[in-house]
């Protein structure tokens, strides 16, 4: 009987299982399969053998290595700040009564609103043209500075736009999410708070913080995973020579070796892939060590 | 310390913009005794918790004065009045160990009144052996039963020794053993620490069995204050006959003529001093003497034993319920053989009402006051 019953669950199973062997399990295994073949020929599909020499091109080819560190710069900044400004609207969204559901819907626009359509407006704000030197820089030479390139000029220029870009774009989910975790809070523990005196500080550190930690935390996870995984906000700003831009990122390193000109080898971009993996996972362990001590789960 | 309630009204601005508002607690004036257990009685929606969150300062009145000894505190802020709640689910903060949640007042405190680590858990383990809990100062609050989350609650009002401790229907999430336990609890806790406390609640029983005064209120007023035994025995008005005592009082249509109160065609009782008209009769259940010779006669309809008294359910057409529940002592071990059951009344357990207002019609020699 029960052996009968295992057959039928099976069965059940079959269609979700097929669906996810077919396009999660096969492609990973793949991936790492590919990442050790070493000088596998596309169009044969041949190699001449296993070993790790595709890790080490990866990790000696400079254009990897500066989408690395454009990577772990763009994480770096973008996810705490991008993090604490949503926190910083939610509670003044949390706060006001008028309005309110104006403000939450403005400030939920950028979540809807298509990432090339955004990249023109960052565009206009920011690229020189023959015509004009971009919104921001008629500011920036209004109050006297000078104006920068921030589309083709130094470095930082364009880190600070892509950074920029960003965050702007992934505030608005951050915002909504820690909108609603603010609102669920009993309103009992404040007043508790309040009758024993507690200033507005300490009940923000000492209760809406742990209270709200879980989604923090979830934030800060998705963060973390989604920025490591930026290609098409890059894109969207500087075009699709990123390494000739410098702004190329781990991810669309991976494209570039696939399908960009200097495409074809899937190798490579199998080896960097598992190496964007490899980081995300340490990074996510970390994470994940250290909510252990700081996030509060009801 | 005493609280003096002078004149406090409550009104909620309406939710659409238009109209009155909701009047929640209307021209309430009392005097809390210093040291008393006060309890704040009445069905829900009649205002007693919007009264207890002024009093605390979650609320601003809309009219009225609150003071706290000599002081008066009603533009006070609920941060600067020192008082001790404990909430209804009790507010417990679940991030934190039961210690951290008692300690957590203390930690507000500033400048002078600031304490050492050792001075807080000091005070903490002294509330913790007041309420009995030290055993459980570790655990988070969800792993704690439903009376000890109340302890660790009362604990937490308690620590920072307020001048005055304000307790929401403090028994209401409890099993009906815990609550008489509780109930006991607290009691012992506010002699011991002898800290002026209102506590509010609708059910009439807790109320008379711990507190010092009761205060019936209904639809935001106050309708009758005082000793427990006294607004039992001598209710100002039906109301309050009706919402206290279990099993509540039977309450009749009767008539008055020449000072013999009769309910349909029984003459029950000599009223002296009543005018003759219609009246509303409330009888308490134990103001039934089961007596053949009695004058009042209901139909029976049946009899339950509860060991030390014995509860007699008969109909009787003038009465407002279906029923009418009489309580005698089984000892006398009464014979119950027809269909109809005898009463004699007892004087002093039985109330006259006006019927339009239900103000209490006093009688005989009672001494009514109020």
């Amino acid at each position: 009987m029960i052996e009968k019953n295992n057959i039928k669950a099976w069965l059940y199973l079959l269609p979700a299982l097929a669906f996810m062997l077919l396009f999660l399990v096969y492609p990973l295994v793949d991936v790492f399969i590919y990442s050790v073949e070493e000088g596998y020929n596309f169009v044969s599909q041949r190699s001449s053998g296993l070993g790790l020499y595709n890790f080490s091109y990866v990790l000696h080819d400079t254009y990897f290595l500066q989408a690395v560190k454009n990577t772990f710069i763009m994480v770096i900044i973008t996810v705490p700040i991008s993090t604490g400004f949503a926190l910083l609207i939610a509670l003044a969204l949390n706060s006001i009564r008028k309005l309110r559901e104006l403000f939450q819907t403005i400030y939920f626009l950028p979540y809807v609103t298509n990432t090339l359509a955004v990249g023109l407006v960052f565009m206009v704000l920011f690229k020189k043209t023959a015509y004009s030197d971009g919104l921001v820089n008629l500011l920036i030479t209004f109050f006297g500075g000078e104006s920068v390139d921030f589309i083709d000029g130094p470095y930082w220029a364009k880190m600070f736009v892509m950074c920029f870009y960003i965050i702007w774009v992934v505030l608005p989910f951050k915002v909504l999410l820690l909108t609603s975790a603010l609102a669920s809070v009993d309103k009992m523990y404040y007043n508790a708070a309040k009758v024993d005196g507690t200033g507005s500080f300490r009940v923000f550190v000492r209760i809406t913080l742990p209270m709200i930690s879980p989604t923090i935390f979830y934030l800060v996870i998705t963060g973390f995973i989604g920025a490591f995984k930026e290609y098409s906000d890059a894109v969207a700003l500087f075009g699709t020579d990123l390494n000739a831009a410098g702004m190329n990122t781990i991810v669309g390193y991976v494209y570039d070796m696939l399908y960009g000109d200097s495409g074809g080898y899937p190798s490579f971009a199998s080896a960097a892939a598992i190496v964007l993996f490899v980081i995300v996972l340490t990074i996510t362990c970390i994470n994940l060590l250290v909510s252990k001590e700081h996030v509060y789960y009801a | 310390m005493k609280v003096v309630l002078d004149g406090l009204t409550k009104i909620f601005p309406p939710r659409t913009g238009k109209g009155d508002g909701v009047t929640a607690v209307k021209d309430f004036t009392f005097v809390v005794p210093d040291g008393t257990l006060v309890a704040l009685l009445g069905p829900s929606g009649c205002g007693k918790s919007t009264m207890l969150n002024m009093i605390c300062g979650l609320e601003k009145p809309t009219k009225g004065t609150i003071s706290f000894g000599n002081d008066d505190v009603t533009e006070l802020p609920s941060e600067l009045r020192g008082v001790g709640m404990v909430f209804q689910n009790y507010a417990l903060y679940p991030h934190m160990t039961v210690y951290d949640n008692i300690i957590f007042p203390l930690g507000n405190l500033k400048g002078k009144d600031k304490l050492t680590k050792e001075q807080m858990k000091e005070r903490a383990d002294k509330v913790a052996s007041l309420v009995q809990i030290e055993q459980l100062m570790a655990r988070k609050p969800r792993e704690l039963s439903g009376g000890q989350q109340q302890r660790v609650a009362i604990a937490r009002a308690l620590v920072k020794t307020p001048r005055l401790l304000l307790m929401d229907e403090p028994l209401s999430n409890l099993d009906a053993r815990l609550r008489l336990q509780t109930r006991e609890e607290i009691r012992r806790i506010q002699r011991e620490t002898g800290v002026t406390t209102i506590f509010v609640t609708h059910d009439q029983e807790e109320a008379m069995s711990i507190s010092d005064i009761i205060v019936v209120m209904k639809d935001g007023e106050l309708h009758q204050s005082g000793k427990p035994q006294e607004v039992y025995d001598d209710p100002k008005n039906l109301f309050v006959a009706k919402f206290l005592g279990t099993p509540a009082i039977n309450v009749f249509s009767g008539k008055v003529e020449n000072e013999m109160l009769s309910i349909g065609n029984d003459k029950v009782l000599e009223v002296k001093g009543v005018r003759d008209g219609d009246v509303v009769v409330g009888i308490r259940p134990e103001g039934f003497v089961f007596d053949n010779e009695g004058s009042f006669h209901c139909a029976l309809d049946r009899i339950e034993v509860m060991g030390r008294d014995i509860s007699i359910v008969s109909r009787n057409e003038a009465c407002e319920a279906p029923v009418v529940r009489s309580i005698v002592e089984s000892g006398d071990r009464p014979e119950f053989g027809s269909d109809m059951v005898s009463f004699r009344l007892k004087p002093n357990k039985v109330h006259l009402f006006e019927p339009e207002t239900g103000e209490r019609i006093p009688f005989g020699k009672i001494k009514v006051k109020y």
